[in-house]
């Protein structure tokens, strides 16, 4: 049997000699990301927002009465209520965010979370309540500090481990690299608008997950070429190694993907933003370990005798003790 | 590396299949198998967004309890120093800043008074747990330790606990989840409820009944404007009451606490046709009552429930059976949870809903029907890919792909950890992770073959060239992980808990299966030459 070969034997790309060129616009991307995201705004979610956020079936219809619904609830007197499609045409997700003032108040998003429901009740007796989100300021609140503190410690000792393993250059690659990643997920989430909530940190991590995954073995082979190859200059070395990993990086990448490719086209609604932003870091994430992982090192000077035992101080003053330095 | 001694393999296939078989008991029933029953049965729990069902997040607001606590004091200070022979009088009582003070009208009597206080001020076991103090020779300031407020709060979010779980039990649902969480918090879990209300009727009222005399000197329009006059306050209507909006004066001290009755049923009053809730009264709360009743004949009183006054009704006779009947303008379903809240007694402390989740059961199913669906031609369309991409050593990797999957479900199954939406997540990336393995090592291989390596020999560098690389991700992963876990909240941990037990049985499976797998098919037939 002939064996499927995705890659061709003996791939030579010259993936750095475009790095300054591709260095600018991820990092220019990455800026606008942040520009995004600050200017823009996240459309948080009841997690990380408080509030409440309640999803119906309209079983006896074929499609849901938005308009109808977007001034009802409106018309509560709790600001503008987000109303939206949700999986099918008869299914809506309702949010009614937090008015300005409950933040502190324990029962606000409960007590407006039953107000809203019973008055879409009263007007539509057959509505089908399938999920109701209540989420105080507070607990919104620790949510959000939860959520940042979970991501910065998993970053930082992520980059710690890799600077032990391998050198303090590599843990820098690796730290920029999932900036990187978590960058454009986030600039990705402020230009769709894209409810971003609990789920979607989740789909962050296991972006970071998956892209370090990708950074490592890059990284494993460049450790590997830099003891084997002691004259070969740093990009031209650099390249061998994302070649020599270009079959394992596609093979990977591509059964991920197409795990992921029906979850997102028949998967339940409620996945939909994860599994988005998981396939969107399957890219970012593959993308970030060639360009900007690798090319860093030539930046932050690493040479063929990183991995070759140093000589220490003492050997180095005995030397010149002996006339020989 | 290939070397795998006869004990060696018994050891990693009995491993394997215990941990799947742990797996069993979540897909099938174990009704009709004899199981041990000091032994929890594993099995993986769906969270509620997976098995629909409600989540409720209570928090107390521990200045109440404070607050109670001085209010007793107040009461107690009062009987003890107006018993006193001779009595001591006081004067200018007030309870501001978390503080009792008062003031004596005979400065010589302060060491008496001290005397007289020194029992009330210490809790069981002699510990203090009011600090007396003096200010200006006659005024008289007893602050509480912080200590005693902090055991206060923490028996009041115990038998807050306790209430709750009566309560939810006589709702008569199945297998509630009620836990303490943090200090001042209560996680509620009802799985398979479909319409949260009544619960949160009856996890949300204190039910806190006093029965207290009307203060008919007050004057309406002071009243109206919310002034209270000495020794009595201001009580708003409950909502739904024909009087709400408005509110009348009470007397603050010498009412009845609700807390002394033995029964509560919900009912109805055939004269009015009300609906009503009828109470019976303890032995101690019967005499009490008896009391209150019959020295105050004609007047007014007034029947409050968490704050709010349901109807403040004339006493026309003494009662003295202990039987009262509360009426405040209740539907049938707002009487029944106020005799269930009642009879389980009064909340310590008052509770509020700080965060409600609440997933029906039918998009719960949904949910699991298109995630399988789209697990499972994912995983179909990944299998095919690494058969033909990588052969015999495709199918390898195929199977150590399915005993890894059951071996995640045996071991949360064991460890009864619970599968939630993001734990799917995690499920992906595990999966991701073990592919990732077997790709790294059969790209390997398929290197070293090319550079002219003989069959073992390339075999044997596949798997350790790779094996650094995949310890490196996966110890990485692990330590991110397990910080999630330890930082994250509720959906952050079920990712956190799935992705840790993945990377142990993936490398398991990916790594250690495959090259037992690989290794017994090199030995037994001796290839010379490998399709990869």
């Amino acid at each position: 049997m002939k064996l499927l070969k995705l890659v061709p034997d003996d791939t030579n790309i010259k993936f750095l000699k475009w790095r300054v060129p591709f260095y600018i616009v991820s990092v220019m991307l990455m800026i606008l990301s942040w520009v995004a995201v600050f200017t823009m705004g996240l459309n948080y979610g009841v997690d990380f927002a408080g509030g409440q956020e309640v999803q119906l079936t309209f079983e006896q219809r074929d499609e849901a009465p938005i308009p109808q619904l977007r001034e009802l609830v409106g018309g509560l007197g709790y600001g503008e209520p987000v109303v939206q499609e949700f999986g099918q045409p008869n299914q809506v997700s309702i949010r009614v965010p937090l008015p300005e003032g409950t933040e502190d108040t324990p029962g606000a998003a409960t007590a407006i979370g039953d107000r809203v429901i019973a008055a879409i009740s009263a007007e539509y007796p057959g509505v089908r309540k399938d999920g109701n989100d209540t989420v105080s300021g507070k607990v919104a609140g620790e949510f959000r500090t939860a959520a940042l503190y979970a991501l910065l410690a998993a970053m930082a000792a992520i980059a710690i481990y890799i600077w032990v393993r391998f050198e303090w250059q590599f843990g820098v690659g690796a730290l920029f690299a999932l900036v990187h990643d978590v960058s454009l997920t986030m600039g990705f989430f402020a230009i769709t608008q894209l409810e971003f909530s609990l789920q979607i940190i989740a789909a962050i991590l296991a972006i970071i997950g998956y892209s370090l995954n990708d950074t490592i073995v890059v990284y494993d082979r460049i450790r590997e070429n830099l003891k084997k190859f002691r004259k070969m200059p740093l990009p031209e070395l650099l390249d061998l190694s994302v070649n020599e990993t270009l079959a394992r990086t596609i093979m990977t990448s591509l059964t991920l993907l197409i795990a992921l490719i029906p979850l997102l086209l028949f998967g339940p609604a409620s996945l939909f933003g994860m599994v988005a932003a998981i396939t969107l870091g399957i890219f970012v994430g593959t993308y970030s370990s060639i360009y900007m992982a690798a090319p860093i090192l030539i930046w932050l000077g690493v040479t063929s005798t990183s991995f070759v035992p140093q000589e220490g101080k003492a050997d180095q003053q005995e030397k010149i003790a002996r006339g020989e330095a | 590396m290939l070397e795998f001694p006869r004990w060696r393999k018994i050891w990693l296939w009995g491993l394997t299949l215990v941990v799947m078989a742990c797996a069993i008991p979540s897909f099938f029933s174990m009704a009709g198998v004899a199981w041990p029953e000091d032994l929890p049965e594993p099995t993986v729990n769906l969270g509620l967004d997976l098995a629909g069902g409600s989540h409720i997040l209570l928090e107390a607001q521990p200045n109440q309890v404070a607050a109670r606590r001085l209010e007793n004091m107040e009461e107690d200070v009062r009987i003890a120093l107006g018993n006193a022979e001779p009595q001591i009088r006081i004067g200018d009582v007030s309870t501001r800043d978390g503080r009792l003070s008062f003031m004596l009208d005979d400065a010589s009597q302060i060491d008496r008074t001290r005397e007289i206080l020194t029992p009330l001020m210490n809790g069981q076991g002699l510990t203090r747990e009011w600090e007396l103090s003096v200010v200006d020779t006659n005024r008289v300031v007893l602050t509480p330790t912080q200590q005693a407020i902090d055991s206060a709060v923490s028996q009041a979010m115990d038998s807050a606990t306790n209430v709750i779980r009566q309560r939810i039990d006589k709702l008569g649902t199945r297998e509630p989840t009620i836990i303490r969480q943090a200090d001042t918090r209560i996680v509620v879990q009802v799985p398979g409820l479909q319409d949260p209300e009544q619960l949160k009727q009856l996890v949300g009222q204190t039910a806190q009944l006093e029965f207290k005399l009307v203060d008919q000197d007050a004057l309406p329009s002071d009243v109206a404007q919310g002034i209270a006059p000495p020794g009595s306050e201001i009580v708003p209507y409950a909502a739904g009451t024909p009087q709400e909006g408005t509110s009348i004066a009470v007397r603050r001290l010498g009412g009845i606490q609700g807390d002394n009755l033995t029964s509560a049923k919900a009912g109805v009053d055939p004269q009015t046709n009300e609906n009503v809730v009828n109470i019976q009264f303890n032995q101690q709360g019967s005499q009490r009552f008896a009391q209150l009743t019959t020295q105050n004949v004609g007047k007014p009183f007034a029947m409050i429930l968490d704050g709010k006054v349901l109807s403040a009704p004339n006493i026309n006779e003494p009662i003295t059976g202990g039987r009262a009947q509360i009426a405040g303008s209740f539907t049938p379903d707002s009487a029944n949870a106020l005799a269930i809240s009642l009879s389980s007694g009064a909340l310590p402390v008052d509770l509020s809903i700080v965060e409600e989740r609440t997933v029906g059961p039918d998009l719960g199913a949904d949910s699991i029907k298109a995630g399988l669906i789209a697990m499972g031609v994912g995983s179909l369309l990944v299998i095919a890919l690494m058969i033909a991409t990588y052969g015999r050593f495709g199918v390898y990797a195929t199977c150590a792909l399915v005993i890894n999957v059951i071996m995640i479900l045996g071991i949360m199954a064991v460890l009864n950890t619970t599968l939630t939406l993001p734990g799917i997540a995690g499920f992906v990336l595990t999966i991701g992770a073990a592919v990732d393995a077997n790709v790294l090592i059969n790209e390997r291989i398929r290197e070293e073959r090319k550079r002219g390596r003989r069959v073992v020999t390339a075999v044997e560098n596949g798997y350790r060239e790779a094996s650094r690389a995949i310890y490196d991700a996966n110890i990485t992963n692990f330590i991110a992980g397990v910080l999630l876990f330890l930082f994250g909240s509720g959906p952050i941990r079920g990712f956190a808990v799935v992705l840790i037990i993945g990377l142990f049985t993936s490398v398991f499976t990916g790594v250690t299966l495959t090259r037992m797998w690989v290794a017994a098919w090199l030995k037994a037939k001796r290839p010379r030459e490998i399709n990869i």
